[in-house]
């Protein structure tokens, strides 16, 4: 294994660097004033519903800490839910709780929670703590995905989601995100979970990428990743390609779970995804990007928008 | 775009480096804090012994001497009114006092800056003096010397340069010898050279100076012949007719006559001593500023009022450090908690020096971090639980101070401008990565902060680094023209070239 690789053997796998996707893709494709359409998941997911397109259902939403107090009345009803920061990014101040135990909450860890800890971190989320800039923010509860069985062999707690990127309409990469005992049951990957890039062309999974270094199995539950195949695979793509027209970004980060009653869910966007999913895919998002702007059919409708992207961004073993 | 950026980039680095360079070469901004620029000091005694009832004294000063700037002049002279005049176009000291007794010494000493020859200003061109009415047998040895010098010479500065030589070796010419009737001192030699050169009507003067040596406590002064050649006074040695002064010659009177005179005395005399010096270089060129020279030392940062400087002492190397963020994170891919965090910590670095900041810096963060994680269990609200860290950040300098004075540690006094804010928002950042991404990820980042900071206190608090900011602001100019060429950099970070490492294509 090297240390390090040189800049033109990385340039020549088209890799997107860092300075590259600030200064090609997120200035050039994202117009600013679209950004709070992605980073106002409340906003998002009510433009999502208008659409049609499917994401978790919202049970409340909490804007001030009066309504936090009436915290009780709010669960009265619920036994497992999902709480998370309208603006918040990464995936911090998620809390999912499973269930009850008594008149406690178990966390999808399995640790258990009281409802004034519940409370309290509603209202770091008012007061900004997860949120860019600590401005004020919202507190949104939602349905908990009861994610679908397939990826229960090779996830640990939490909610697996698949990342697609989608480039002026064209979904041109994705990965599914892999919760481990490491990343504590969230499906970030610098924060421990497995990536594992998924063929375009078909909706396998490829070998994982785990702690930055390629991985067959699952840590935890010792099972392999690779060759999974991911169902409905193209409602999913389609489900991605129509959030370009949602949020009017070219480039943009859709993240999806696979429910088991509701199929593919929109879970939240992302305006500015990273680039560990090229580790994922071992393949560069730079040459994906040249063939979009190249050869796909802008302007057509997503359906079509797919077609082209399953043709040619087709793995060459699964051909 | 990328060519407007780069012309930009370009004309700004022209402009800063070139701004840079006038003010260093052509004007003597010096490049480092501890140049130092050789001065004479310049050194005239004029001793007598009165013989009774009011005495005048007179001294003839230099003024303006060609290679030369005066930055300082002191009269040193007990119970004497002085005053500084011109005699018959002749800058002069006057002293005076009532009834003096005893022998008399006044002095007066100048600081001289040797600089560029610069054209001497003169008022205007002489009028072509008036033939003198030789007799003879001195009218024909004029005539016949003036002949055969005019058939050798091609201008006026040749002319009497060729008649200096004769004169200065008047062996085996007659009329030299004649003209000079055995006189042979360069005072006595200049005279006549002038007498003869007015018969070809060639404006000419004598000249007196001093030749500079470093120590020297008796210097005579020497004679010099100056001849107008329509232009400018061209100065000629008396001893062998080369033209121009050497470099150490100090040109002090024009005329024939002794420098003092002094009414009412005896014993009067005039003795010249000379020393070398060392001056600061910034020293001399704010000096120089008060004699008048230029505009850009007028506008520069340096006129302003000395509390005004030391702020922007600072300011200017923030820039610097901004800089080395941009390339820490831009091309190489460091982390750190806030974008310009490092930078304050660097400059409060500055009063505590590297090592106690560092250690300071530790340990405040470190029980700032503990402090907060016992707050954590309160569950407080974000801005009150800030609020309670700056606090808690104040007491634990507050007791630190305390606490190095009693251990004779003076690292712990001089924190007043540690930025106690930034420090409580790093510590609340921190504890956030802490809870989110584990204690590795959060120390890793903090030491990368840290490590940021001391990079940046090494580049701004370099020993000169703070001296050329404040004398050449404009290599802002460059400055900005780098970072703006950063600002389209879309290449590969240092760190990215590890993370992709796998990641060639085969």
């Amino acid at each position: 294994m090297r240390w390090i690789a040189s800049p033109w053997a990385l340039r020549r796998a088209g890799i997107a660097g860092m300075n590259w996707r600030n200064a090609e893709l997120i200035a050039e494709q994202n117009p600013r004033r679209f950004y709070p359409r992605v980073d106002d998941k409340l906003l998002t997911k009510k433009l999502a519903q208008a659409a049609g397109i499917a994401v978790p259902e919202l049970y409340a939403e909490v804007r001030t800490n009066h309504d936090a107090a009436d915290m009780r009345e709010i669960l009265q009803t619920l036994d497992d839910f999902v709480i998370k920061p309208a603006h918040g990014a990464g995936g911090e101040g998620v809390t999912v709780v499973v269930g009850r135990s008594g008149e406690m909450f178990r966390k999808a860890s399995g640790a258990l929670i009281g409802e004034d800890a519940l409370t309290h971190h509603v209202s770091n989320i008012l007061s900004g703590m997860y949120s860019l800039g600590g401005r004020p923010d919202t507190a949104m509860i939602e349905q908990r995905v009861i994610f679908d069985p397939l990826f229960e062999r090779i996830t640990h707690q939490g909610v697996p989601d698949i990342r697609t990127v989608v480039y002026r309409g064209v979904p041109i990469m994705a990965m599914v995100r892999l919760p481990t005992r490491l990343a504590d049951g969230k499906a970030n990957l610098h924060q421990g979970a497995v990536g594992a890039g998924v063929d375009i062309g078909s909706g396998t999974l490829m070998t994982g990428i785990w702690q930055n270094a390629p991985t067959e199995h699952h840590p935890d539950t010792h099972n392999r990743i690779a060759g999974l195949q991911i169902p409905q695979w193209e409602r999913l793509l389609e489900l991605a390609a129509r959030c370009y027209e949602l949020t009017g970004l070219g480039y943009l980060g859709v993240d999806v779970v696979l429910d088991a009653y509701r199929g593919p869910l929109m879970l939240e966007l992302n305006a500015r995804p990273g680039l560990s999913i090229q580790l994922a895919n071992r393949a560069g998002l730079r040459t994906r990007v040249g063939t979009v702007d190249s050869d796909a059919p802008h302007g057509a409708p997503a359906p079509a928008r797919v077609a082209f992207a399953m043709d040619a961004f087709r793995s060459a073993a699964t051909a | 775009m990328r060519l407007h950026v780069w012309l930009l980039a370009l004309s700004l680095v022209a402009l800063g480096l070139g701004m840079a360079w006038y003010k260093h070469s052509a004007l003597g901004f010096p490049l480092t804090a501890q140049a130092t620029t050789d001065t004479w000091i310049v050194e005239a005694r004029l001793g007598f012994v009165p013989v009774g009832g009011a005495v005048k004294a007179e001294l003839m000063l230099p003024e303006d001497p060609p290679g030369y700037r005066v930055l300082e002049e002191n009269f040193i002279s007990r119970g004497y009114g002085v005053a500084v005049e011109r005699i018959d176009g002749q800058r002069t000291a006057v002293w005076t006092q009532r009834r003096p007794s005893g022998r008399q010494a006044l002095f007066y000493r100048a600081t001289m800056l040797p600089q560029e020859m610069q054209r001497e200003a003169e008022a205007e061109s002489p009028a072509p003096p008036p033939v003198p009415e030789y007799e003879e047998p001195y009218l024909q040895a004029v005539n016949s010397v003036l002949d055969e010098v005019r058939s050798r010479s091609a201008d006026v500065a040749t002319f009497a340069s060729m008649l200096m030589q004769m004169l200065a070796s008047p062996e085996g010419n007659d009329n030299i010898r004649l003209m000079l009737e055995g006189k042979r001192s360069d005072v006595d030699k200049v005279a006549t050279a002038i007498h003869m050169l007015a018969g070809a009507r060639i404006p000419a003067r004598m000249v007196r100076g001093i030749t500079l040596e470093d120590g020297a406590r008796d210097l005579q002064p020497s004679t010099w012949l100056e001849v107008h050649n329509g232009s400018r006074w061209v100065p000629i040695n008396p001893a062998n007719g080369n033209t121009g002064y050497p470099d150490n010659f100090v040109k002090w009177w024009k005329s024939e006559a002794d420098p003092a005179r002094v009414t009412r005395a005896r014993e009067v005399n005039v003795r010249f001593a000379s020393k070398r010096s060392q001056l600061d270089a910034m020293e001399a060129l704010s000096e120089g500023t008060q004699t008048g020279t230029s505009g850009f030392v007028e506008f520069s940062l340096l006129n302003l009022p000395v509390q005004t400087q030391n702020l922007y002492r600072i300011l200017l190397l923030v820039p610097l450090g901004v800089l080395l963020i941009v390339v820490l994170r831009n091309v190489v891919g460091v982390k750190t908690f806030g974008t310009f965090m490092p930078v304050l910590i660097a400059i409060s670095f500055r009063e505590t020096q590297l090592i106690g900041g560092v250690v300071l810096f530790t340990i405040v963060t470190a029980l700032g971090l503990s402090v907060r994680f016992y707050l954590e269990r309160l569950k407080l609200l974000l801005v009150p639980r800030l609020a309670a860290v700056v606090v808690v950040v104040i007491l634990l300098i507050a007791m630190l101070s305390v606490l190095s004075y009693q251990l004779r540690l003076p690292t712990g006094l001089s924190v007043s401008l540690f930025p106690i804010v930034i420090l409580a928002m790093t510590i609340e950042r921190m504890s956030i990565v802490w809870e989110e991404h584990g204690p590795g990820e959060s120390l890793r980042q903090g030491l990368g902060s840290l490590l940021v900071a001391v990079a940046a206190y090494l580049l701004m608090f370099q020993s000169n680094m703070e001296h050329l900011m404040l004398v050449f602001p404009e290599l802002l100019l460059v400055v900005l023209a780098i970072v703006l060429l950063l600002g389209r950099y879309t290449g590969y970070r240092l760190t990215e070239l590890v993370r992709f490492r796998n990641m060639e294509s085969d």
